[in-house]
């Protein structure tokens, strides 16, 4: 802020008070997560007391990793999200498209319907659903975790948008050459669109590989159960396990999200920052 | 007859889509309204039609009436806490200090993690005599307390966690929001001698507005939505104090099976959500004519 006020840098008390403030509420905020990391990577017997020469060791990930199947786990937690957000993507470009380019009745009343799903979202919707998926045969199945996330509102939302931006000289062109709606949603509005659709791939995975409740209750086996199910059943099952043993597998399930969100960093925020933004 | 056409172009677009929206969404709604007015079936036994008794008994439940306490006293404190923290953390970002993307990444971070996760970390940090939190507490000669385990602080240890892992994916909202702000207007500030505190006031609070309204609807969805840290700290416990609605609709429907009653405490979930959603659309509604 004072860069354009004070070509003299003297020293500025509110300065030194932001920065005191904003460094005091980073360290404060980072803590919990940091003193997670520290007890993973140290013997537990390191758990309680602080020492910055303790040892560092892999043993705890180690274990976490050989007492819960993981692996399978990620398996899982990979298929669930590509499908969801591959699926979203197709279902919710159609949809979209459709509400950007056409005019036909009712069109008002049906955007609306789909609107509504982003207050009273398949998340609260659990009894019923789970009887949907009893009565589909689909119970503890990896699809039947997807199905209800498939017809995103808020990605025919997002998307619409910005399908109409796209200059409608630009499609009555590619209609006199001859082009199919198909192709011209492919080969237009699809590659203009892909800002959009990165941003919200990036909302889309992060949310489903951190959705819990509705895994919970529609899965009850290892070969289906995503990470996050896992780690639950993991931490509460056996209250004998160390702490360092479960701070472990806390960093093993979010570790791959954490670390693509430290690499892309500038790309996450950019991206929620753009879903955000209607 | 190309118009007619046309219609049917659009409707094959957006069949699928809504064919499944309409299966998970719009028919699940409806159909737990309806079942809200038979009784839960069991075995041989089926639904019989009971009017109004499920409402009945949820007046007459103590526990239910625990959990819409709790969920206002968890709104009333992760609303503003977190929009509060999200603005303040954005202003300290999005000015001109050393360390920015540290500071940005140690707010922003949370967020990306599983509330799973976030809430094994925290059932850490809270451990009475043991985590990091007590010992900083045992420091300044406190005495250790079971923050999770006990009656009295349980809702708030909870709603802790819940500021701590949204405030960060706010203060993005409110990032981008500041990044609209034209350098003009705080050339002119400055060159009024406007103070900090002024400008705030009457300049950008009222522009991000807009974001406000937006981050607070969502902290508000939230507020009813995110009880997945539940699972693992209290289990709505001890003696229901931290006893949530969504947590109580889980426990109703899935571990004592009674699905018509789950189905009643889910209207009333949906009741709320949807108040929620008429208010933002006439707040929204408003914004556009303000702009």
């Amino acid at each position: 802020m004072s860069s354009i006020v004070a070509p003299v840098r003297a020293f500025d008390p509110d300065r030194a008070l932001i920065h005191l403030g904003a460094w005091t509420l980073a360290i404060l905020w980072i803590l919990p997560l940091a003193y997670a990391v520290w007890t993973a990577f140290h013997p537990s017997a390191y758990e309680t007391r602080f020492d910055l020469f303790a040892p560092l060791t892999l043993e705890n990930f180690i274990r976490a990793w050989n007492a819960a199947p993981f692996g399978r786990y990620y398996v899982n937690t990979i298929l669930l999200v590509t499908m969801i957000l591959a699926v979203q993507l197709v279902l919710c470009s159609l949809a979209a498209f459709a509400f950007a380019r056409f005019e036909f009745p009712g069109r008002n009343l049906l955007f609306a319907l789909v609107l509504v799903q982003l207050m009273v979202m398949p998340d609260i919707l659990i009894v019923r659903n789970y009887a949907t998926m009893a009565r589909l045969g689909l119970l503890d199945s990896i699809l039947a975790i997807g199905l209800p996330y498939f017809a995103s509102g808020f990605a025919i939302f997002l998307l619409r948008q910005t399908f109409k931006t796209v200059p409608r000289e630009l499609d009555e062109a590619a209609r006199v050459e001859g082009c199919s709606w198909l192709g011209l949603l492919r080969r237009v509005y699809v590659p203009l669109a892909r800002p959009t659709m990165l941003a919200f791939g990036l909302v889309s995975v992060s949310h489903h590989w951190n959705n819990f409740l509705w895994p919970l209750i529609v899965t009850s086996s290892v070969e289906t159960r995503p990470l996050t199910v896992g780690l639950s059943i993991f931490a509460t099952t056996d209250s004998g396990t160390e702490w360092s043993i479960i701070n472990a597998a806390t960093l093993i399930t979010s570790g791959p999200l954490l670390i693509g969100f430290l690499i892309f960093q500038r790309q996450f925020v950019q991206s929620f920052m753009r879903a955000g933004i209607k | 007859m190309t118009v007619r056409r046309d219609w049917l172009t659009a409707l094959a677009f957006l069949a699928p889509a809504l064919a499944l929206l309409f299966t998970f969404t719009h028919y699940p709604a409806i159909q737990t309204l309806i079942d809200s007015f038979w009784s839960t079936p069991r075995g041989r036994r089926a639904a019989v039609f009971v009017g109004s008794d499920n409402y009945a008994r949820l007046m007459q439940d103590p526990v239910f009436l625990r959990a819409m306490v709790n969920n206002a006293i968890y709104a009333a404190i992760t609303i503003p806490a977190s929009i509060i923290l999200a603005l303040v953390m954005a202003l300290f970002v999005e000015g001109r200090i050393r360390g920015r993307a540290l500071v940005r990444m140690s707010y922003f971070t949370p967020t990306m993690l599983p509330l799973i996760a976030v809430a094994n970390i925290w059932l850490f940090f809270y451990l009475p005599g043991f985590g990091l939190f007590e010992q900083i507490r045992s420091a300044f000669g406190l005495s250790p307390r079971n923050w999770v385990g006990s009656p009295e602080t349980a809702l708030y240890g909870v709603s802790m966690v819940t500021v701590w892992s949204q405030a960060g994916f706010f203060m993005i909202f409110y990032l981008a929001a500041l990044n609209t702000i034209p350098p003009s207007l705080r050339e002119a500030a400055a060159i009024e001698g406007c103070r900090r505190w002024t400008f705030f006031r009457r300049v950008i609070w009222p522009l991000i507005m807009p974001t406000t309204l937006f981050v607070s609807v969502n902290a508000t969805i939230n507020a009813f939505r995110t009880v997945d840290h539940i699972f693992v700290m209290t289990q709505g416990g001890p003696n229901n104090a931290s006893m949530l609605l969504l947590y109580y609709i889980y426990e109703q429907g899935f571990r004592f099976w009674d699905t018509a009653y789950a189905a009643t405490l889910t209207v009333v979930m949906v009741a709320i959500l949807s108040v929620v959603g008429i208010g933002q659309f006439f707040l929204l509604d408003r914004r556009v004519h303000y702009r």
